[in-house]
């Protein structure tokens, strides 16, 4: 007998499932039934088949009122790719994708991960200007809401700090 | 093949703790749309970043271009957690960098242009992460990485922006899974932002009850926090695993120490067998050894068996390509040798 799934192999592997009365046959060569999801019955969990992220993206992109496919849409200017290309695809073509298509990617990035302001790693090289960019929003923050407190003597040294950085970021860029 | 090697902590219920950043060039498009001629530049910068630093380090890695070994030899690779399927998919373009001691591996042209992973034997993430960060630095002194100062590390998928980072642990849970505890964990565990997978990561079975365990969310935590939630969260189950045991051995003692030693019967002198098969026997044998109930077999050998009876390190072993029916006969042997 050759193999029901393959038919090309000689059927070494023969199955035989009663579901509610129902009797079902199955005859398998070696190969099939290693694949097969009859035979591993006893597995407890099969993570047999997850959502792509690709999967849920079309989701997002039709919850968010995402274009329709046939919209006329923005090209990466380095890559080249579109905003279609992305959706079809689940990846995108280069860094500078996440700034030309921002605002359709912006609200798919929040649902994915519930935010959309990196805290962590910043590049030791190339990261210097921004950490201090960082350090200075952060800082006027803390002003705004200690000034709201009327809390002056802190807000005092809080500008303080925030002119030293702002005059470190000046040499930092050579002006 | 270091870390499974090694003596593991927590009674051997955290077999390894993992970390992988991903990260990218500034300005080239990402691998899956690279032109060849380019795909080369990427793997030119990157392994000459590492080698021709004066870092320490430098020295100890080899480079391998995955077109110049065969599909054995690219399979065993993936079994020992050194690179992932994805990187084979590329094998035309892709690379990888691997360290003397094993722990360390840099893929080039994965789904990123770099994915720099660290994988220690027992628990011992955040000493991964400083290894893995210590790297990273080491790449960006002559790599400029595609980075934007409110979304972080930009990456292929949106789903790994931010810190780039994946933290994971390999746990051995077979009280959980004989208990069907598990599926309880399963459901909790999504629900604060880490997932849980097989073996094999995305798609495959918890083969052997092992189960992997990472962050989902990369972005807005930071790494340090990101680490420090899987810590926590390991713990619990780490507990509740060894909950689950002392129950086991309370109530059923004997149905326990049954199941249990014929598992090592069956090893011991089966004359064909799959690899679900010996995985599974593998796992209750090394749970019987790890509770005292099983006293006269050597954990560090069931770590080594847990690799070598795979199909693609077994052919290796080998030296040849094996049916699949003969595969299971000389896995077979290859047990009775280790363990009798």
């Amino acid at each position: 007998m050759l193999c029901q799934r393959c038919n090309q192999k000689e059927a070494n592997v023969h199955i035989t499932k009663i579901i509610n009365g129902v009797k079902t046959e199955l005859h398998l060569c070696d190969e099939c039934a290693k694949q097969s999801e009859d035979i591993n019955v006893n597995f407890p969990i099969n993570f047999g088949m997850p959502m792509s992220f690709q999967n849920i993206l079309d989701g997002f992109v039709e919850m968010l009122g995402g274009a329709p496919k046939t919209y006329e849409e923005e090209v990466c200017p380095v890559c080249k790719m579109t905003f279609n290309d992305f959706r079809n695809k689940g990846r995108l073509g280069c860094g500078r994708c996440y700034s030309a298509f921002s605002q359709k990617i912006t609200p798919i990035i929040k649902r994915v991960h519930g935010n959309i302001e990196h805290t962590g790693k910043v590049p030791a090289r190339t990261g210097g200007e921004l950490k201090l960019r960082r350090d200075i929003q952060r800082l006027k923050e803390e002003l705004k809401i200690a000034i709201n407190k009327e809390e002056y003597e802190k807000a005092a040294k809080l500008r303080d700090e925030i002119r030293y950085l702002e005059s470190k970021l000046g040499t930092e860029r050579g002006e | 093949m270091a870390w499974f090697f090694s003596k593991s902590s927590d009674e051997g219920i955290v077999l390894t703790s993992r970390i992988r950043l991903a990260r990218n060039i500034d300005g080239v498009p990402f691998p899956h749309i690279l032109d060849k001629d380019s795909a080369k530049k990427v793997v030119e910068d990157v392994t000459s970043a590492i080698l021709d630093s004066n870092s320490a380090i430098s020295k100890d890695f080899d480079v391998i271009n995955l077109k110049d070994i065969t599909l054995n030899e690219r399979m065993s690779l993936v079994e020992k957690h050194l690179i992932s399927k994805d990187l084979i998919n590329r094998s035309d373009i892709s690379a990888v960098m691997i360290n003397k001691q094993k722990n360390v591996s840099i893929m080039i042209n994965e789904e990123d242009h770099i994915r720099l992973q660290v994988i220690y034997p027992g628990f011992k993430l955040k000493e991964a992460y400083e290894l893995a960060s210590k790297i990273d630095d080491l790449i960006e002194e002559r790599i400029t990485y595609s980075y934007d100062t409110r979304l972080g590390y930009l990456t292929s998928c949106p789903t790994n922006v931010g810190t780039g980072l994946r933290a994971s642990v390999m746990l051995h849970l077979p009280a959980l899974t004989i208990t069907k505890n598990i599926n309880n964990i399963i459901n909790t565990i999504n629900q604060v932002g880490l997932t849980i997978r097989g073996l094999y990561g995305e798609g495959s079975n918890a083969l052997g009850n092992v189960y992997q365990i990472s962050n989902q969310i990369t972005l807005g935590l930071s790494e340090e926090e990101i680490i420090n939630n899987l810590i926590a969260v390991t713990n619990k189950i780490v507990e509740k695993e060894k909950k689950a045991r002392e129950m086991l051995l309370e109530k059923q003692s004997v149905e326990l120490e049954d199941e249990l030693y014929r598992a090592l019967g069956i090893l011991k002198y089966a004359r064909s067998i799959s690899t679900q098969e010996s995985l599974e026997l593998i796992s209750k044998v090394r749970m019987g050894v790890e509770m005292g109930i099983i006293k006269d077999v050597n954990v560090d050998k069931l770590n080594e068996l847990f690799v070598n009876v795979q199909p693609a390190t077994l052919q290796l072993l080998e030296k040849r390509d094996l049916s699949p029916k003969d595969r299971d006969i000389v896995r077979a042997r290859l047990i009775r040798e280790k363990l009798n």
